[in-house]
């Protein structure tokens, strides 16, 4: 089990190192792509350009470049932004998380929460008007756009109903968790509903079809034959063994989530969080702040993926050994 | 074995009809499928006809701005543009829907433009986009996946490791970081270039950043068909690799990738609106239904219709899609799986 | 015989299909007396898993129609309520399956599997159970059972995960237990093993089996009584000395011609049934189903041959006279020239 952590522990580390090469030479060496350029404005001349140039550092050869951005980012920790010289990217980073964390963690327990059980009930209902009622339920789920979502529901509970039924809808925005609980949960409960749609949809189509398969399997038909309750067969067999492969999407999604992934929910619903910062820094341009972000998202990508290794193996005894 | 039977004094079965005939039957038994098949049937349509709603029945041109017009509605005319009737009634307002099929059927929007026209021409980038990145996608990873599940080893290796990294990044940050990169600007590469704005850039980027979605699943069947009997008799009967590859592979990875093509697009649709409403997908004056909710954001609490309806129409374009997608799953190729979007 | 332990009458299992109805058992009656072996024969698609998977009503398809009438005990399995049945399943009447490699849900272990089986029927603690499955697990033949109850189903070889299977459905003593098809998925030396050890817990436990198969060698070697199934039908049945050695049906003389003789003598080549096993959905059923790939076959085939007795327990399906039959088989064993 130690060889198999640590195994995958290197695997992960090479991966992120293979993002922020990615992500680098995206911004750096994509044919036509100029930083300079980007920074000093459209019709700037070439000596300005040139002096950005030398200032930023662009004139050093890409992989110097590099280093130094991966310098300033992990070991100095002092990377500034290139817009709002002087502003340091990390601070920035660290204050938008809370923020991503409340609207993420809270999304993925409704989702989780549905998407169970829409696809048990789904699978037991299998031959009723139960299933298909539930798997067009869930498909319109995966089909909505989520930000069309968020915008519609803004609609509704800050303008349309907000008089009557969602008069208890504050102002879009983020309110800390110290500064109450309900607060802070009603200002977020609209976005995790919103986030959870999508999400939950997907679940549920994934857990029936892993069901329905489980279902047909022998060892379903050798448990009903032991004289155990179908509720039994259901849960304890069908859906435990197709757990594993939730878990293994949970953990890919929750992960690109916390990375920033939400930041359509976050734009749509004023959240600081870090999609909504990565979105503004790829506005304007502002490498390091990008750098700085996607490095920190494929962190938690990387980081999910490698927990989710764990977790099935711990759930997936076949798996350990290997 | 206990039991023998000859083969050959058995009477020949019933005339199989091929795996694809088979498959086409229950698709077309399948009603779900096929009211989707007619659903997007109608969008196409209603899409490809934009330029003559536009000219014949609207009489507006959907892209020039319009914030002098007139309507006509019932004899009486009026500005297109309206001073609000809310607040300290300052500023103007453009015209909510009138439902009047050749008049401002659904509003107009912050230009003066007729939003039914401006729908029907943005659905047709918006599915051209979806289908065209869709198609590359799939071939793509087709591709991918083929080569580096039947021929494994080094190539494999360099293969699957751009893959696992690919897959690792969220593909929505994937998306913004190239487009962010690439929208503005044109694009040389070799003896094509491609102009800031075209829309060949958003097929691109979307078709790319989903090929390890795809080629993953595609790897993994290439490699256990490789091991299968009938794979290992052509070996042992001295088949080249091109003709494994035509005759035994291709034909049974086929099925799965048509499998994914409708919800890819599905996928890709949104993920292109999605591109559009942060403004680096599509470029103005293109529209989009991305592009167009954008617009509507700004109206939303006044003329809510403008984003309303394009959602609208994605929404129930990636519900056809989907259910289409899953009617060609249960006749073709029931395993096929796709990350998340299953 | 006293009152039987299973009385199957009439059953018929049929599923609808969008061509219409399709039989797979065909009104198939036959009992199972306490403590006996039987073992039921065919080819694949002959109904035989069919009718003992409907005995346990473990057939899910909403389109499948079981009719009949299945006396366990003298009570109807079949209108039971699906409470009644689950007392019943597992704990009176317990089934084993082909494949071991799949007949185990993958993510528990060996121990939970038996444990779970009793404590669906008994009100036993945790830990009683787990002693019981060390016992049970002992008693299969399972080396050093007392750490192998933790191990999972993968960690087991095949012969050894049926016999973890055979163990879980001992563990309630049930009075039936249905193999379906035990031994197929097995090497052959562990297939042996895995009779022996059926055969030994018989005597032990005071079972009674059915071993679904389609191996004449198995029937051979361990039950009491053969029936013979073709397309959902029963054409042979009797007391196993008399079924191996003086076989009535055509059928059953196909079956056994397709096993090498072991006695030394050597056939230049093994005799073949010609043709292929009838399908379920042929609508032209008022006839002996075997007929269109019997030698024998007349047009006194038709309608459907009752099953008739000839000597004590011992029945068959065919309309050639009886006087005539061991010529016939004779004739049958003689392979047919195989054109080309």
């Amino acid at each position: 089990m130690l060889r198999f952590a640590l195994k995958r522990a290197v695997a992960a580390v090479l991966v992120l190192f293979a993002i922020s090469v990615l992500v680098f030479l995206i911004f750096f060496a994509t044919p036509g792509a100029d930083p300079a350029a980007r920074i000093a404005g459209r019709n700037a001349s070439q000596e300005t350009l040139q002096q950005v140039r030398e200032s930023f550092g662009f004139d050093k050869p890409l992989p110097v470049q590099y280093a130094l951005m991966m310098r300033h980012l992990f070991i100095d920790r002092d990377l500034t932004s290139f817009v709002n010289r002087g502003v340091e990217v990390i601070p920035q980073i660290k204050q938008a998380i809370p923020i991503t964390l409340s609207l993420v963690i809270g999304a993925a327990i409704i989702w989780m929460f549905f998407g169970i059980l829409m696809g048990v009930a789904a699978t037991a209902g299998r031959g009723s008007a139960v299933d298909p009622l539930i798997m067009i339920i869930g498909v319109i789920g995966v089909s909505l756009p989520v930000y069309w979502l968020g915008e519609v529901v803004n609609l509704m509970t800050q303008s349309r109903l907000h008089d009557s039924f969602f008069s208890w809808v504050p102002p879009l925005g983020y309110a800390p968790l110290s500064s109450g609980v309900w607060n802070w949960a009603s200002h977020l409960i609209m976005p995790w509903m919103t986030l959870a749609v999508l999400y939950a949809g997907i679940y549920a189509r994934v857990l029936r079809s892993e069901m329905v398969g489980a279902m047909n399997e022998e060892y379903v038909r050798m448990a009903r034959a032991k004289g155990i309750s179908e509720r039994r067969v259901l849960w304890r067999h069908a859906f435990r063994t197709s757990l594993i492969a939730i878990v293994s999407l949970f953990g890919l999604d929750f992960g690109a989530l916390i990375g920033g992934a939400a930041l359509l929910s976050e734009v749509v619903f004023g959240l600081q969080g870090v999609g909504k910062l990565t979105y503004d820094s790829l506005q304007n341009f502002d490498l390091p702040v990008i750098l700085g972000c996607v490095m920190y998202a494929a962190f938690f990508v990387v980081l999910a993926n490698f927990l989710v290794d764990l977790v099935y193996a711990l759930l997936d005894p076949r798996v350990r050994h290997v | 074995m206990a039991i023998g039977t000859t083969e050959v004094l058995s009477t020949p079965a019933t005339q199989s009809a091929g795996p694809w005939r088979t498959a086409w039957r229950d698709l077309r038994r399948n009603k779900v499928a096929m009211g989707s098949i007619i659903v997007l049937i109608v969008i196409f349509a209603a899409c490809l006809a934009a330029p003559l709603y536009a000219s014949s029945v609207m009489h507006l041109d959907a892209f020039t701005s319009n914030l002098d017009g007139k309507f006509t509605v019932n004899g009486v005319t009026g500005p297109v543009m309206q001073s609000s009737d809310t607040g300290l009634g300052l500023g103007v307002n453009p015209i909510g829907p009138t439902w009047l099929w050749n008049n401002f059927f659904l509003g107009a929007d912050n230009q003066g433009r007729d939003v039914m026209s401006r729908l029907l021409y943005g659905g047709r980038n918006s599915l051209v986009i979806g289908l065209v990145s869709a198609t590359l996608c799939c071939a793509l990873a087709g591709f991918i996946g083929i080569v580096s599940g039947y021929f494994g080893g080094g190539l494999d290796a360099v293969l699957s490791r751009g893959l696992d990294v690919l897959w690792a990044f969220p593909v929505y940050l994937l998306a913004i970081c190239l487009s962010v990169v690439l929208i503005n600007q044109s694009l040389t590469i070799g003896p094509i270039t491609l102009n800031s704005g075209s829309i060949i850039l958003p097929i691109l980027i979307i078709g790319v950043i989903y090929v390890p979605y795809v080629a993953r699943p595609i790897r993994g069947q290439v490699m256990s068909l490789r091991e299968r009997e009938f794979v290992q008799a052509s070996v042992g009967a001295g088949a080249t690799d091109a003709r494994l590859l035509r005759r035994e592979i291709l034909p049974n990875v086929l099925p799965t990738l048509i499998v994914f093509l409708p919800l890819m697009t599905a996928i890709n649709m949104l993920t292109e609106s999605a591109l559009s409403f942060l403004s680096i997908g599509v470029q103005p004056p293109d529209a989009s239904w991305g592009t167009i909710i954008n617009d509507g954001v700004g109206l939303l609490y006044t003329r809510p219709m403008v984003a309303i309806a394009p959602g609208v129409m994605l929404a129930i374009t990636a519900v056809a899609l989907n259910l289409l997608g899953d009617g060609v799953r249960d006749a073709l190729d029931p395993k096929a799986r796709l990350r998340g979007a299953v | 015989m006293s009152e039987p332990l299973l009385d199957v009458r009439d059953l018929r299992v049929s599923f609808r299909t969008r061509n219409g109805k399709v039989a797979a058992v065909d009104g198939i009656s036959f009992q199972v007396g306490v403590g006996e072996v039987v073992g039921l024969v065919g080819e694949s698609g002959s109904g035989k898993s069919v009718s003992m998977l409907s005995v346990l009503r473990l057939i899910d398809n909403p389109n499948c129609v079981v009719e009949g009438e299945v006396l366990f005990k003298g009570r109807d399995l079949l209108t039971m309520s699906d409470a009644e049945m689950r007392k019943i399943r597992g704990d009176e009447i317990a089934m084993i399956f082909q494949d071991p490699m799949t007949a185990l849900t993958p993510v528990y272990t060996a121990g939970w599997h038996i444990s779970e089986q009793i404590r669906a029927h008994e009100k036993v603690s945790k830990q009683a159970a787990m002693d019981r499955a060390v016992q049970l697990l002992d008693s299969v033949g399972i080396p050093n059972a007392k750490e192998r109850v933790n191990s999972y189903p993968h960690e087991f070889s095949g012969g050894m995960r049926q016999r973890v299977v055979i163990a879980m459905a001992l563990s309630c003593n049930p009075s039936l237990l249905i193999a379906d098809e035990p031994t197929t998925a097995l090497d052959v030396t562990i297939q042996a093993q895995i009779l022996e050890l059926l055969q030994n817990l018989q005597s032990d436990f005071g079972s009674s089996i059915v071993i679904i198969t389609h191996d004449m060698g198995v029937v051979s070697q361990v039950s009491d009584r053969v029936m013979v199934m073709y397309g959902g039908r029963l054409v042979e049945s009797g007391p196993r000395r008399d079924v191996m050695r003086d076989p009535l049906h055509p059928y059953t003389w196909g079956l056994m011609g397709s096993i090498p003789p072991t006695d030394g003598t050597r056939t230049p080549r093994l005799a073949a049934i010609p043709g292929a096993p009838i399908s379920p959905s042929d609508p032209d059923r008022d006839r002996c189903l075997f007929s269109p790939r019997c030698r024998f076959a007349s047009d006194a085939c038709r309608p459907t041959p009752l099953l008739a007795m000839h000597t004590p327990g011992h029945m068959d399906a065919c309309i050639l006279p009886l006087a005539e039959r061991p010529e016939r088989r004779r004739e049958a064993l003689t392979p047919v020239e195989v054109t080309l």
